[in-house]
């Protein structure tokens, strides 16, 4: 992150639960001295999206996240996960 | 949200879509990424 | 009989309640070190023997159960309670304090020591079940005074206090370098958690199958502990030593690393090394992960449940030329992720289940049960990592659906009907796959089961060499 500044900069996440979801979301708005890794305890305020997301998917090469997502897609609980990192964006105004 | 010439951070995890799997993604939104990292929660 | 046949000939599981080593797993000892009061939020919430023994998850570890019979308990799992025994058809449960006392007989360099009292308590009861020799023992026969404890414990001195759940401390881990980070006091106690649970484990399947130790010619062991020093990191051959410690005399080993594909691919060359005639049986063992425990501690305080990742476990499997008895492993059945292959989810289980089956000209539906990352749903849904078992069935469903063999609507009666649930301590390789092995050796054995997959993935990125995953499968049928 300090290499790379936050201009411009998108996150986007893999994440399989809508718990989990919002927990990273967070991160990535507020920042949480709580959660682990890299990039906890700094507010962020980046934007964030799941990978699964209209906003990301629409604007993708259909076969390439089909090959990628499609089959994930499949399988995880879409509305809540994408309830909830949208809940956590919206939250933070961006 | 314009992701083409935008750059990304693409946060995987193991048991969800992976790291590379959003980067391929992004890469053919027309982004750019600037990290890729797949987590491992067990 | 194809000379070239191999058998998997039986398995056994070890579980050791270690509350009072909670505080010592990674996550827990690092926010403890940024607020001291973490210890008792923790403390509060560390069970009993009886507790984590009666545990129907760990029960089903150990064989008490089915994972059939255990998908129709109601959860939550850890509010049912129930009777358990120590030893159970697939392997044992043992309490901390004689865990303590096994590690500290494994200790060849003086490392642990153990409060004087406790010490020779704990082997009074080691002694009075048997199975350890006297020079094990005799290791339990001094232990130090309290004031030596004590001593050890200084600001600043690098070692680590060993406690019971309930807070008596009984004991010290030793760093044995001021300097090298691979042999902090940290690592070592990891390391000696590792080598007590795979010894726990051969043991195990030694005594209960009536095995004679100086039939073994080789071990492999398959965990993920890092043994070395500084200028060999990681360097290994843990096999051997939990060899010496079960008698093994005519044996030597190897480690076989592959984060937590390990025991898959330890199991497919100690195939090789059995069907090319190289040797007629050998042992692929995993000890521990003692960095694991309490991992997501968070997530079961947040929900008000007691800390379930208070268990270290261990797996040993026999393996042996076929004479006739016991499941074979199909060595055409083997499914490999390729550098090539990508890492997506759908691709890694495209080359473990999708390409071997169609290379045998078998359906999805052709495998009774896939025996995939069995991690305990109950210890990582409250932590918000979701139900890992499920979401591999679900993919392996998934799969079956693109590939025009399942209907979507039939997903759920695929996933119920081929899969199981988790009820595997999250003890990284321990967790994969090989958890069923005991399940799957006596299913194929008596008839219930005709076909099993046993698929393991690894995340290789981790260790921050490469961005891939890693995964291995094979098939185990019943002998014909």
């Amino acid at each position: 992150m300090d290499k790379v500044g936050t201009e411009d900069l998108v996150v986007i996440l893999g994440t399989p639960t809508a718990e989990s979801s919002e927990l990273y979301a967070t991160t990535m708005v507020d920042g949480d001295p709580s959660w682990a890794g890299a990039l906890a305890g700094t507010a962020l305020g980046l934007p964030v999206f799941h990978v699964t997301e209209d906003a990301v998917k629409q604007q993708a090469d259909a076969s390439v996240y089909d090959e990628q997502v499609g089959v994930a897609e499949m399988v995880l609980e879409l509305d809540e996960i994408r309830g909830a990192v949208k809940k956590v964006r919206e939250g933070n105004g961006a | 949200m314009e992701l083409k010439g935008k750059r990304v951070i693409a946060l995987g995890e193991r048991d969800g879509i992976q790291g590379d799997s959003i980067a391929s993604v992004a890469r053919s939104a027309g982004a750019e990424v600037v990290l890729e990292v797949t987590h491992c929660f067990v | 009989m194809d000379a070239r046949s191999v058998v998997i000939k039986g398995a056994k599981n070890f579980l050791a309640h270690t509350p009072g080593l909670v505080r010592h797993g990674s996550r827990p000892s690092r926010d403890i070190a940024g607020d001291s009061g973490v210890v008792e939020v923790i403390g509060e919430r560390l069970r009993t023997f009886e507790e984590a023994g009666a545990y129907a998850p760990n029960r089903a570890y150990l064989g008490g159960l089915t994972p059939d019979e255990l998908s129709r308990l109601d959860r939550p799992w850890y509010a049912l309670g129930g009777d358990f025994e120590r030893s159970q058809r697939y392997g044992r449960i043992m309490p901390e304090d004689e865990f303590y006392g096994v590690m500290k007989m494994m200790d060849d360099f003086d490392l642990l020591w153990l409060d004087q009292g406790f010490s020779r308590r704990v082997a009074e009861s080691l002694a009075e079940k048997g199975g350890w020799t006297a020079e094990q023992l005799g290791k339990l026969e001094s232990g130090v005074s309290a004031e030596q404890v004590a001593g050890q414990l200084g600001e600043g001195a690098g070692n680590l206090p060993m406690y019971l759940r309930g807070g008596e401390l009984i004991g010290v881990m030793n760093a044995a370098h001021r300097q090298d980070a691979s042999l902090f006091a940290d690592v070592l106690l990891e390391n000696l958690a590792c080598k007590a649970a795979a010894v726990m484990a051969v043991k195990v399947l030694l005594e209960d199958l009536d095995l004679d130790p100086l039939s073994f010619p080789y071990i492999l062991n398959s965990g993920e502990e890092a043994v070395g020093d500084r200028y060999q990191r990681g360097g290994g051959n843990l096999a051997k030593a939990i060899g010496k410690e079960c008698g093994l005399v005519n044996s030597t080993g190897s480690d076989v690393k592959a984060f937590c594909t390990g025991p898959n691919h330890a199991v497919l060359l100690g195939a090789a090394l059995i069907s090319s005639g190289i040797f007629e049986r050998l042992i692929v063992v995993g000890g521990c992960s003692l960095a694991k425990l309490g991992m997501k501690y968070q997530g079961h305080v947040r929900k008000g449940m007691p800390i379930l990742e208070d268990v270290l476990a261990g797996s040993a499997i026999l393996m042996e030329r076929n004479c006739g008895v016991g499941p074979v492993l199909r060595l055409d059945s083997v499914g490999k992720h390729d550098v090539g292959a990508g890492g997506a989810q759908p691709a890694i289980l495209a080359e473990l289940v999708s390409k071997p089956l169609e290379r045998l000209g078998l359906a999805y539906s052709d495998v009774d049960k896939y025996a995939t990352e069995m991690h305990n749903p109950e210890v990582t849904e409250p932590a918000g990592s979701g139900n890992v078992p499920e979401l591999n069935y679900k993919l392996i469903a998934a799969l079956a659906v693109r590939g025009g063999q399942l209907e979507r609507h039939e997903m759920p009666e695929f996933v119920s009907r081929h899969g199981m649930p988790g009820f595997s301590p999250t003890q990284g390789h321990i967790a994969s796959a090989i958890p069923f092995m005991p399940h799957a050796v006596e299913g194929l054995s008596t008839g219930s089961l005709n076909r099993v997959m046993f698929l393991a993935k690894g995340s290789l990125f981790l260790g921050r060499m490469t961005q891939m995953s890693d995964g291995l499968s094979f098939i185990i049928e019943p002998n014909d």
